[in-house]
């Protein structure tokens, strides 16, 4: 068994065992919104960091996937897991849609695209009350009291998530997402329909972010415009998790949202009401200054200057295998 | 019937016709060397075929079949490959990935192209290479990634643009020798080159053009004394009458 593969077996079971060891439903909470963000953030760089398209409007998909499961809740009277299927289906369309209309845009264009796409979404839920309750929001009522059944369906998610993704960049789809990544154009002369398969990683994509919205919206039972749909918490986010874990790396994104949900819930909770209250205003400075330590000393992000971390900090040697 | 005929081909950008008019045919089996100098719309020509461009005027037929309009993909499917004159390796991806990626044209499972890829690499004398990134190539490393590649979507047609091109002479011999046994293995060639020693050991025949316009046409030897070539590539001066 390689080292690799024990690492990874390790943090299975421990992931496993966590909530049956740390009963704190806070800590719980931690995780299961990292696990939320592990889906999110390994959606966009399945798009961004695979196949070079970066979304600045992944809240477009996240918002659609919770309104589904919301409306199926409150207009058609169905239990909001229902939503859990539907939440990805609709954002797959709406992505298909997008992809339609943006991928004729190349580099920054379709990124400006996806920036409004998830604001137009925003006002849309914002204004069409009839079916969204505008800025009231939707309110359910939480199937379960307990945080265990949530934390393991989020852990099922999230696995489900990073292994189909692992899976598709193992197929011919992974080769063509990062060959149209380096190359449009020698893309297209080696028989790749670049539009096509920028369409198809657009809608994996988008699958899992609406998915993940779901599923948000039955374990927080409630959910407005101005936070699913949120520019700042979802979208600008989803870069941040992709940065600081490692774009174009598996399980960058995965580490990346650990560490940001960590760092986020840190100031907001002002170190755990250690620190001064004023502390807590200043996580937006902080994500922001973390962006730019990692932009410049940890370029490829955590999982993906590794072994450049292993080397300064850890001071061990590259082996010479 | 020629496996590729271009008819009465036009392209212009804006008011400039960087090819006007332009007719010949490849017949299948042939390596079919097309020169010009600088400028003269070569690589354009190239670009038209497999549409990276849009056709102006007139048309392109493929096995009897126009493929005028067919999107760049598409042409690559029907068995028209090429290379690029600036190389466009696929950067961060190995050497291997590259091929396997291009590879997947015909095949589907990774396996498979893998295989492939790995027999092209031996072809081109890439294998020892496999696994470093693409950027890391040197130059020659870099021609012979792009003729990998483009053989890996199993072309019935190559276009090789400039392949020669800034070689060093030693490679220059091996690539002669590379084109040669990719004819041998039953693939028609269409090759842009300006370095005379190749085009004219490896071509069956020759067109030439100039501003856009076929200046002379036939075996090496005609073109070669083809006043109106040397008139071009030197000058009015060593026209001898």
């Amino acid at each position: 068994m390689t080292k690799k593969n024990l690492a990874l077996i390790i943090l299975g079971v421990v992931l496993l065992v966590f909530p049956l060891v740390v009963r704190s439903d806070y800590y719980q909470h931690l995780v299961i919104l990292a696990f939320i963000w592990v889906m999110i953030g390994s959606s966009w760089n399945l798009l961004a960091g695979y196949t070079g398209q970066v979304s600045f409007g992944h809240a477009m998909f996240f918002g659609v996937g919770a309104y589904t499961a919301g409306i199926f809740a409150t207009k058609l009277g169905m239990s909001a897991w229902w939503g859990m299927a539907f939440g990805g289906i609709v954002a797959l369309l709406i992505g298909l849609f997008v992809g339609w209309v943006c991928f004729r845009l190349r580099g920054p264009y379709f990124a400006l695209a996806t920036l409004a796409g998830g604001e137009i979404f925003r006002l849309i839920a914002t204004n069409w009350e009839s079916l969204t309750e505008g800025m009231v929001g939707i309110l359910i009522i939480q199937t379960f009291r307990s945080k265990l059944p949530y934390y393991y369906l989020a852990l099922l998610l999230a696995f489900a998530c990073v292994y189909v993704i692992h899976l598709i960049m193992k197929s011919k789809w992974g080769y063509y997402f990062v060959s149209i990544r380096e190359d449009q154009d020698a893309a297209e002369s080696l028989g790749i329909n670049t539009t096509l398969y920028k369409s198809v990683s657009l809608m994996v994509s988008s699958f899992f972010t609406g998915m993940a919205g779901a599923f948000y919206m039955n374990y927080m039972a409630f959910i407005d415009p101005e936070v699913v749909f949120s520019l700042h918490y979802i979208s600008i986010m989803a870069i941040l998790v992709g940065i600081v874990g490692g774009v174009g790396t598996i399980m960058g994104p995965a580490v990346g949202a650990f560490v940001m949900v960590g760092v986020q819930e840190t100031f907001r909770s002002a170190f755990f009401g250690l620190a001064p209250k004023w502390i807590s205003q200043g996580h937006a400075m902080v994500f922001g200054l973390l962006v730019v330590f990692v932009i410049m000393f940890l370029a490829n992000g955590i999982v993906g200057d590794w072994s450049k971390i292993k080397r300064h900090v850890f001071r061990i040697k590259p082996s010479s295998i | 019937m020629a496996l590729l005929e271009i008819k009465n081909l036009v392209k212009a950008f804006g008011g400039l016709k960087a090819v006007n008019d332009i007719t010949f045919h490849v017949e299948e089996g042939e390596i079919f060397g097309l020169i010009g100098p600088n400028g003269s719309g070569k690589t354009t020509t190239f670009n038209c075929i497999n549409n990276y461009y849009p056709i102006t005027s007139g048309d392109v037929l493929f096995k009897g079949k126009s493929i005028k309009g067919l999107k760049t993909h598409k042409v690559c499917h029907l068995g028209i490959g090429r290379t690029f004159q600036v190389v466009k390796p696929l950067a961060r991806m190995t050497v291997l990935e590259n091929v396997t990626a291009s590879a997947f044209c015909r095949v589907n499972t990774i396996r498979e192209a893998q295989n492939e890829a790995l027999e092209l690499l031996e072809f081109t004398n890439l294998t020892g290479e496999k696994d470093k990134q693409a950027k890391s190539l040197p130059i020659g490393g870099r021609k012979r990634l792009e003729i990998a590649r483009a053989l890996a979507t199993k072309p019935e047609l190559l276009l090789l643009d400039e392949t020669a091109a800034g070689l060093n002479p030693s490679e220059l011999d091996e690539a002669i020798e590379l084109i040669r046994k990719i004819r041998d293995n039953g693939i028609t060639i269409l090759i842009i080159e300006h370095i005379m020693k190749v085009i004219m050991t490896i071509s069956d025949r020759i067109h030439a053009i100039n501003f856009g316009q076929t200046i002379a046409s036939g075996t090496p030897e005609e073109v070669a004394n083809n006043k109106a070539v040397i008139e071009a590539y030197l000058g009015g001066e060593y026209v001898k009458d």
